[in-house]
């Protein structure tokens, strides 16, 4: 029995000009409206079972519209788009750019689903709007049961209601941990404490100059920060979670003041007594369909994003890319990128004016962008907390002394020889850890982004483009 | 005797363990480090059965009896820090769908004749030792000697070897040669990125590199790269427990065709994972596969073994093999310039063939005695200077 049961894709018969836009967050939800504004045939693809992306996560019965921000604008965006072909739960598992065409091959349905549909896409242009995976640096104990990502939390929290626990203490950085807090103490849980690992220097170069700019951004903040207040959860400012605490199960966690690279600062620890954990260092972009269409990424580990142009081109003929894949700017730059991906995407000018407020828009929120990180960066120093049998890659169960002792080999070989990355995740969890180990270690791999198997795909799907199975 | 070993992939890994363990002083020069590139980007395959009877079988059938030992030595001696060598003497089958079992019989009957152990089994053998193979296999050729060997960990095991006895590793890349005042034509060492390296001898194993670094040196090489693409699945409980090949396979790594060419080989890892390969296309370094090569492998390999079908691919990944036009490692002594020693050329078989191939550059560098008959590996054959 072949999994892939039939194929659909633009037809382009109209010949509009034909825009595929991966993703359903913010970016891909702007960069539809705006490419269908411009007359394109649009094909958006998601992933998740429904849109919003991480930003406007939801479910139609249980989601508190109290944690949902700017909902009437999703609204509007998804109003649009009964003009577009509209794919969620679909899977991108290969995509190619060549000679101004863009091929994606996707599979709709879950993994474990039998008959899943197979696309086959063909457009004259992509917005690759593929968003952020939320980021936990491992921490020894973190894989007790009861440690979750902050993204997760806020999953569960504002999708579903459900808290990870009754008592939750929140570490990591980044203006993200406050939405989480919030998110938890409105679905139930006691939020014992959000730990920042920044401190005052690095926040008051962030946030203090030009405090103009964050008109609009700091509303929204200003909201969280009142709802920790109302809820009375401690924020302190660098510190951290250390270690995780429990034997079966989280029993508590190590709180250490941290310095402004943050390592613990000895003689600070302290225990504090919790059932569960939200971890959140900040944000990793989802590079891998914009590094198979050949788009130039730039970067360090520290971070390495989507080279874009004032057009949200990137290097590659018809590939355009818009929210965090090009930089963590959030929401409004997401929206802001979106439109002016999807306008050019579907041949649109630069001096049009609907171009006008997304351009200024944009312009304010990379400064802000490029604030966050300095704020709340994450410095080399963490590294120190970890112990040497400290699991830095939970699918293969690697600890930090076995990555470090192959750091001076090449990335491939240490992977092979530890099998650290190689697991289900592919490294999407531990990619940016491992790199920091084998940074301090002495070495310097770089490059866990390149997943050829963009998705994982049944390789009977795989298997049915050689043989024309589900192929027109 | 000072040796700069250009390469730390299997073949230079392998030539520095030997050279340095036969007295020579040994400095191994790679651009990114021990199996960066080709060696950790294969199968590892310690084949016998897709060798036609020839001067390569000979060295296979050699080096296969090499690597038990080899291995075994390696593991053995390891420190906790040296990965393991994952050596699995687990043998392949080599089968033959509807049409295809006389050509499959005849070239098995055709190795016989040269000592391979090619043993043609029945339906109930065959379902015995691969229960989950298509039921449309007519004929199949169980190759005990086939073995497996985890590529990139092996390398890194040979070269950690070797540099436990003395040998010493640079990370730099070869610009260009160091002459000798008075004498053309004659090596004295190499300029890389990293400093000069004097040396006595240089030994050229840079894989499908060699090529461009023999033209560094002053020397003319045809080798070429041509690319391969493999395929992992999720682990699972094991289904697969040869190494199973389509005996399609002879006919794609005996072509010179540039166009892609896939043959099936299905195997399980000790991790778990099947790998599927292989395929191959002539299209320089070209690093953006697409998904041609992995659909027709994965087409090939479901029609192998149906539960494949619903299995699900984790990751995929292609290297680079060193392609000679004739289809014949290049071992020995550069016919020009004097000093320069080449092992490369040997395609997708450089694992299985590095021990016996360190045992001819030793006996190039060196003058060690070997049994092996270096004569139809030489540099300055005539099917290869046609070409260069």
């Amino acid at each position: 029995m072949t999994a892939a049961t039939g194929t659909v894709g633009t037809t382009g018969t109209t010949g509009a000009t034909r825009v595929a836009i991966l993703g359903g967050g913010p970016a891909g939800l702007a960069a539809a409206q705006a490419a269908l504004a411009a007359g394109a045939a649009v094909t958006l693809l998601d992933e998740g079972g429904r849109l919003g992306g991480q930003y406007w996560r939801h479910h139609e019965g249980l989601t508190d519209r109290r944690l949902q921000h700017g909902w009437a604008r999703f609204e509007r965006l998804r109003g649009v788009l009964d003009r577009a072909e509209v794919h969620t739960g679909a899977s991108v598992w290969s995509a190619e750019a060549s000679d101004g065409v863009v091929r994606l091959r996707a599979v709709v349905g879950a993994a474990d689903a039998a008959g899943r549909v197979a696309l086959d896409i063909e457009a004259d242009a992509v917005v690759v709007a593929t968003g952020a995976h939320d980021l936990a640096l491992p921490v020894p104990g973190w894989t007790l049961p009861g440690v979750t990502t902050a993204g997760a939390a806020q999953a569960l929290a504002k999708r579903d209601g459900v808290t990870v626990g009754r008592r939750t203490v929140v570490s990591g950085a980044g203006p993200f941990l406050l939405p989480v807090a919030q998110s938890l103490s409105v679905a139930g849980s006691e939020v014992v404490g959000v730990h920042e690992a920044s401190r005052l220097g690095g926040l008051a170069a962030g946030w203090l100059p030009r405090p103009w700019q964050l008109v609009g951004k700091a509303g929204e903040l200003v909201e969280y920060v009142g709802a920790l207040a109302r809820h009375r959860i401690p924020y302190r400012i660098g510190s951290g979670v250390v270690r995780v605490l429990g034997t079966d199960r989280v029993e508590g966690v190590v709180i250490a003041a941290l310095d402004a690279d943050w390592r613990p600062i000895p003689g600070t620890e302290r225990e504090v007594a919790c059932d569960s954990v939200a971890l959140g260092h900040g944000f990793t972009p989802r590079l891998e369909v914009a590094i198979a269409l050949g788009a130039v990424i730039e970067g360090d580990r520290r971070g390495r994003f989507v080279v874009v142009d004032e057009s949200q081109r990137t290097s590659v003929d018809g590939v355009f890319a818009a929210g965090e894949v090009t930089g963590i700017g959030g929401a409004d730059a997401a929206l802001a990128e979106g439109a002016v991906a999807g306008f050019m995407a579907a041949g649109g000018a630069l001096d049009d004016g609907r171009m006008r407020g997304p351009l200024a828009v944009r312009r304010r929120m990379r400064a802000f962008a490029a604030r966050l990180e300095r704020a709340h960066g994450i410095q080399p120093g963490w590294t120190s907390w970890l112990s040497d049998d400290t699991v830095v890659c939970r699918c293969e169960n690697v600890t930090r002394r076995t990555i470090a002792v192959r750091a001076d080999a090449p990335l491939r070989a240490m992977k092979l020889a530890t099998r650290a990355g190689l697991g289900a995740c592919q490294g999407r969890t531990c990619g940016r850890a491992v790199e920091a180990i084998v940074a301090d270690a002495g070495g310097a791999p770089e490059g866990f982004d390149r997943r050829p198997v963009l998705a994982p795909v049944r390789l009977g799907e795989v298997a049915a483009v050689a043989t024309g199975g589900p192929e027109q | 005797m000072r040796v700069a070993v250009i390469g730390s992939g299997i073949v230079g890994a392998a030539c520095a363990l030997a050279l340095v363990e036969g007295g020579a002083e040994v400095v191994v020069i790679d651009r990114v480090g021990v199996a960066g590139e080709t060696s950790s980007r294969c199968e590892g395959n310690l084949l016998v059965s897709d060798k036609a009877p020839g001067a390569e079988a000979d060295l296979a059938v050699a080096s296969n009896a090499m690597w038990r030992v080899l291995a075994a030595r390696l593991d053995a001696e390891r420190p906790s820090c040296q990965p393991l060598t994952e050596f699995e003497a687990k043998g392949g089958i080599v089968v033959a769908f509807d049409g295809g079992e006389p050509a499959l019989e005849r070239f098995a009957e055709a190795q016989r004749a040269t000592g391979i152990r090619a043993e043609a089994m029945d339906v109930a053998a065959l379902t015995e030792a691969e229960p989950f193979l298509s039921r449309e296999v007519v004929h199949a050729v169980h190759y005990p000697d086939d073995a497996q060997i985890q590529p990139s960990t092996a390398t890194q095991a040979l070269l950690d070897t070797a540099v436990r006895a003395g040998a010493r590793l640079v990370i730099g890349e070869v610009t260009g040669a160091l002459g000798r005042a008075g004498r053309p034509g004659r090596l004295s060492g190499v300029m890389t990125t990293a400093g000069p390296i004097e040396a006595d001898v240089v030994v050229n194993c840079a894989g499908p590199w060699a090529g461009e670094v023999a033209a560094r040196l002053g020397a003319r090489l045809d080798i070429r790269p041509r690319r391969g693409v493999i395929l992992v699945t999720t682990p699972m409980p094991q289904r697969v427990f040869h190494k199973v090949y389509d005996s399609d396979y002879v006919g794609a790594v005996g072509s010179g065709d540039a166009a892609l060419q896939t043959s099936t080989v299905v195997e399980s890892t000790p991790g778990g994972t099947v790998l599927i390969g292989s395929s191959r296309e002539r299209v320089g370094f070209d690093d953006r596969p697409g998904v041609a090569p992995a659909a027709a492998i994965a087409a090939k390999a479901v029609r192998l073994f149906p539960f494949l079908e619903e299995t699900l691919l984790l990751r995929s990944y292609f290297g680079f093999r060193p392609y000679a036009p004739d289809h014949l490692p290049v071992i020995g002594a550069d016919p020009e310039i004097v000093g320069l020693v080449h092992a490369t050329g040997h395609e997708g078989a450089g694992i299985g063939l590095a021990p016996a191939t360190a045992e001819l550059v030793v006996h190039a560098v060196l003058g060690a005695p070997t049994a092996l008959d270096p004569t139809p590996f030489l540099p300055g054959r005539a099917s290869l200077q046609e070409t260069a």
